[in-house]
C-alpha cells in the first residue's frame, strides 16, 4: 500500500527524521493561508500524486502552466498561485501513462539550500531474506540506472534481524557517502530513526531521493516514498486514515471489497482464475495465442457463488472486454460450486460476450454436467490450452 | 524414496481446531497421511473428532508444540494458524525441533518471516512455505491442501512457487502417465523457507526422481539462482521451466506478495532466458508442461 509523500514525511517527522516545514493544500482556498504559514523565502509547490516523475511530468490542462508537478516559488502568494493552477488539473508522467493522473492534494515545503544530494532507501533484500539499506552520492538520479552505469557508487547493506542496526552499519553508509564531523553524526541518527520507523510501522519500502545535506551541513529527507506491507495491516489501524482511495483503480477498489486480487489491464480477454500463479500463467497462455488479456482476477481458494457473482459483475463492467475465460482448478475449491457461480452470475448480469469456461479438478464431472445442463451460451473447454484457442477465436472471430 | 516426506512420515498439525485445520486434516487422514496430534494453545486435553471424510478419526489436542512432539514423536508439523499468530506457530516449532515444518497460512507480515528465516539459521527445522500449498508424496504423505486425487505415483520432482500451477503440473504429468516422485509448493511470498536451488538439491540426489519440472513466476532471483545452479551441477537430470507473468505490468503486485516485476533482471523474460541458457527446456505455455517433459524425455 503506497501513501503520498507529504504522509510520509509526516511520519517520518513523527519518529525524528529531519524534514523541512510544509503544508498540505486540498482546496484552493486554503492555499494562500498555507503558503504564508511557512517561513519566508522559497517555497516548493509539490503536486501530490501515487507515481514518481513528477517535476519532469507536464499537465494536460493549458491551465495549468506549462512546468512540471514540481514548481519553485519565492513568495507565498506565487506559491499559492501555482497550487491554484495544479489542483484538479491531470498530470501526466513516466510512471501514469497517458491518462496522467487527477492531482487532488498539493504539498507546500520551505525550499532548501542543497549542497549534495543523496540516495537512501530501505526494502525487503529478498536475496538475504533481510532488510537492506540501499545508499549511494547519486542523488536525485534514477537508482535503477545509476547501478546499470556506476554500480560502485552504490552501497547494498543488510542488517541481522536478531542485532537490529548496530553503530558499524552507520559508519559504513557514512564511508560510502563520504560524510564526517556533525553531518555524519546526524546521518547515524537519521539511519537508526529510520530502520526503526520501517519496522514499527511495518514497511516494505522507504525511499529517500534525495537525501540532503544543506550548507550548513545539516541532512534532511526533501523527498520521500513510502509503502506499508498491506499483510501488517491487521496491527497498523493508522493505515487507513492514510490510505487515498482515489489513488486507486475503482474496479480494483471494488474487487478488494469482496477479497477479489483483481487489477485492470488494456486487453480485450476477462480473465477469472483461482490462484495468483495460473492466474498469471492464464494471462500469458491468451498472449500466447494473439490476443491481450483485460485483467487480472484471482478469485481465491475459498469462492463462494457470491464471489464468483461479484467477480463476473467486475469483469464485465469493463467496456474492453469482448470475451471472458473461466479457468478453475479446483483444489480446495470444488468445481460444482464453481459452476453454480457462473449460472448465477450469468443470469443476473447477462451475457453479452463469449464466454468460455475450463474446470478440472475436484467435482469436475458435476460441474460439466451443471454447465451443459443450463441453457446458456456457454462454451466448455477440454483443458487449459483448448480454452486459450477457442476464447481469442471466438473474440477475433 | 521421495524428498522431505514418505509414508512413515508422522504430521501434527498447528491449528487443527480451526475450520480450514479441520478441513484439511480430514483430508490429508483420508489420503493415507499418519497425522498424529493437533495443537491449539488453550484446547489442550481435548479430542478432536474429524466428520465423514475421515472416517470420524479423533486425534488428541496439546497445548504446545512440544507436548505433541513428545508425546506423538512427530517428524512434521503443518501450520494452518491465521497471519497475526503464524509466525509465533513457526518459531514455536523451530523452537520444538521438528524437522520439516510446512506453514499454509497466506497473509504473514514480511517482517516476521525475517525474523522466522533468522531462526531458521542453525536450527533442525526445514520451513517449506508460507503461502503455499504443501508437500505431496502420491500414495504415501499429503501436507497441505494439495487436492490428491490428481496425482499418480512416479518419478516427476515437482517445485513450484504457485499453488495451483503445482496442480497443473501434477495433473498433466499424471496424464501423460508419468506420476510424480514429490511436488513441494514452495510459496508466492518474498521471504520464505525452502527455496529452489535447496528443493532441486533434493530432487537431484532423490533416486526416485528421474526428471524434474520447476515452476517460477516474476520477481525476485531465485529461478534465475536455480537456472545457474543446475547449469554448475554435476547431477543432471531432464527439467522443464514454466515462468508465469509474461504478460505482468511492472511494479504491479500480482497477487502474490512475492510476484512484482521491480528491477530488469525479475522479469519473466529474464528467467526464462537464464532458464534456457541451463540447458532447462521451458514450456510455451502452462498447458504443455507435460508434452514438454515427454518430449525431452524421448529425445
Amino acid at each position: 500500500m503506497n501513501i503520498h509523500e507529504y504522509q510520509a514525511k509526516q511520519l517520518l517527522k513523527q519518529f525524528g527524521a529531519p524534514v523541512a516545514e510544509g503544508a498540505v493544500v486540498m482546496q484552493p482556498e486554503q492555499a494562500l493561508k498555507a503558503a504564508q504559514s511557512l517561513p519566508q523565502g522559497v517555497i516548493v509547490v509539490k503536486a501530490q500524486i501515487h507515481a514518481g516523475g513528477r517535476g519532469k511530468g507536464h499537465f494536460k490542462e493549458a491551465e495549468a502552466g506549462d512546468k512540471g508537478g514540481v514548481r519553485i516559488t519565492k513568495s507565498p502568494e506565487e506559491a499559492a498561485s501555482e497550487a491554484q493552477k495544479m489542483l484538479g488539473a491531470t498530470l501526466v508522467t513516466k510512471q501514469t501513462g497517458e491518462e496522467g493522473k487527477q492531482v487532488n492534494r498539493i504539498y507546500l515545503e520551505a525550499g532548501a539550500d542543497i549542497a549534495k544530494e543523496f540516495y537512501l532507501s530501505l526494502l525487503i533484500d529478498r536475496a538475504s531474506s533481510r532488510i537492506a539499506f540501499i545508499a549511494s552520492t547519486e542523488g536525485g538520479m534514477n537508482i535503477e540506472e545509476v547501478a546499470e552505469a556506476t554500480p560502485e557508487k552504490i552501497l547494498t547493506m543488510d542488517v541481522d534481524p536478531a542485532t537490529g542496526l548496530m553503530p558499524f552499519h552507520t559508519r559504513l553508509l557514512n564511508k560510502a557517502l563520504g560524510l564526517s564531523g556533525n553531518s555524519a553524526k546526524q546521518m547515524a541518527k537519521l539511519a537508526r530513526t529510520l530502520y526503526t520507523a520501517f519496522t514499527k510501522s511495518d514497511m516494505s519500502m522507504l525511499e529517500i531521493n534525495p537525501l540532503i545535506v544543506t550548507g550548513a551541513g545539516d541532512m534532511q529527507v526533501l523527498d520521500a516514498k513510502v509503502s506499508f506491507d498491506g499483510n501488517a495491516a491487521f496491527r497498523h489501524k493508522e493505515y487507513d486514515a492514510l490510505r487515498d482511495i482515489s489513488e486507486e483503480d475503482p474496479f480494483e477498489l471494488e474487487a478488494s471489497k469482496f477479497d477479489l486480487s483483481y487489477i485492470k489491464l488494456d486487453g480485450s480477454i476477462g480473465c477469472m482464475v483461482n490462484g495468483a500463479g495460473l492466474a498469471m500463467a492464464t494471462m500469458d497462455i491468451i498472449k500466447h495465442y494473439g490476443a491481450e488479456p483485460a485483467n487480472f482476477l484471482d478469485v481465491g481458494g475459498s469462492a463462494t457463488t457470491e464471489k464468483v457473482t461479484e467477480a463476473f459483475k467486475i469483469i464485465t463492467s469493463d467496456p474492453g472486454v469482448k470475451g471472458i475465460l473461466v479457468n478453475i482448478f479446483g483444489g480446495i475449491m470444488r468445481c460444482d460450486v464453481i459452476a453454480q457461480g457462473v449460472i448465477v452470475a450469468v443470469k443476473e448480469v447477462g451475457l453479452k460476450v463469449p464466454l468460455v469456461v475450463r474446470l478440472e479438478g475436484t467435482n469436475v464431472d458435476k460441474g460439466k454436467k451443471i454447465i451443459n445442463d443450463s441453457d446458456l451460451d456457454v462454451i466448455a473447454a477440454d483443458d487449459l490450452d483448448d480454452a486459450a484457442r477457442k476464447i481469442v477465436k471466438a473474440v477475433q472471430g | 524414496m521421495s524428498i522431505l516426506i514418505n509414508k512413515d512420515t508422522k504430521v501434527i498439525c498447528q491449528g487443527l481446531t480451526g475450520s480450514t485445520g479441520t478441513f484439511h486434516t480430514e483430508h490429508a487422514i483420508a489420503y493415507g497421511t499418519k497425522m498424529t496430534a493437533g495443537v491449539t494453545p488453550g484446547k489442550g486435553g481435548q479430542v478432536w473428532k474429524g466428520g465423514e471424510a475421515c472416517k470420524g478419526a479423533e486425534l488428541p489436542v496439546y497445548d504446545t508444540v512440544l507436548e505433541a512432539k513428545e508425546k506423538s514423536g512427530a517428524d512434521a508439523s503443518v501450520i494452518y494458524v491465521p497471519p497475526p499468530f503464524a509466525a509465533d506457530s513457526i518459531l514455536e516449532a523451530i523452537h520444538a525441533e521438528i524437522p520439516l515444518i510446512v506453514a499454509i497460512t497466506e497473509g504473514i507480515p514480511v517482517l516476521d518471516m525475517v525474523r522466522v528465516k533468522r531462526a531458521l539459521d542453525g536450527s533442525k527445522s526445514v520451513l517449506v512455505g508460507p503461502n503455499c500449498p504443501g508437500v505431496l508424496t502420491p500414495d504415501e504423505c499429503k501436507i497441505g491442501i494439495m487436492p490428491g486425487n490428481i496425482f499418480k505415483k512416479g518419478h516427476v520432482g515437482i517445485v513450484s512457487r504457485s499453488g495451483t500451477l503445482t496442480y497443473e503440473a501434477v495433473f498433466q504429468t499424471s496424464q501423460a502417465g508419468l506420476g510424480q516422485s514429490t511436488a513441494v509448493g514452495i510459496g508466492g511470498d518474498p521471504v520464505k523457507g525452502l527455496d529452489f536451488i535447496e528443493t532441486l538439491e533434493m530432487f537431484l540426489a532423490d533416486d526416485e526422481t528421474h526428471s524434474i519440472i520447476m515452476i517460477g513466476e516474476i520477481g525476485g532471483p531465485a529461478e534465475s539462482d536455480a537456472a545457474a545452479f543446475l547449469a554448475q551441477n554435476k547431477v543432471k537430470k531432464p527439467t522443464v521451466g514454466f515462468i508465469a507473468g509474461v504478460t505482468a505490468p511492472p511494479g504491479r503486485r500480482m497477487g502474490h506478495a512475492g510476484a512484482i516485476v521491480s528491477g530488469g533482471e525479475d522479469t519473466a523474460e529474464a528467467k526464462i532466458e537464464a532458464m534456457k541458457s541451463a540447458g532447462i527446456a521451458v514450456s510455451p505455455t502452462p498447458a504443455a508442461l507435460g508434452e514438454t517433459l515427454i518430449n525431452l524425455l524421448k529425445a
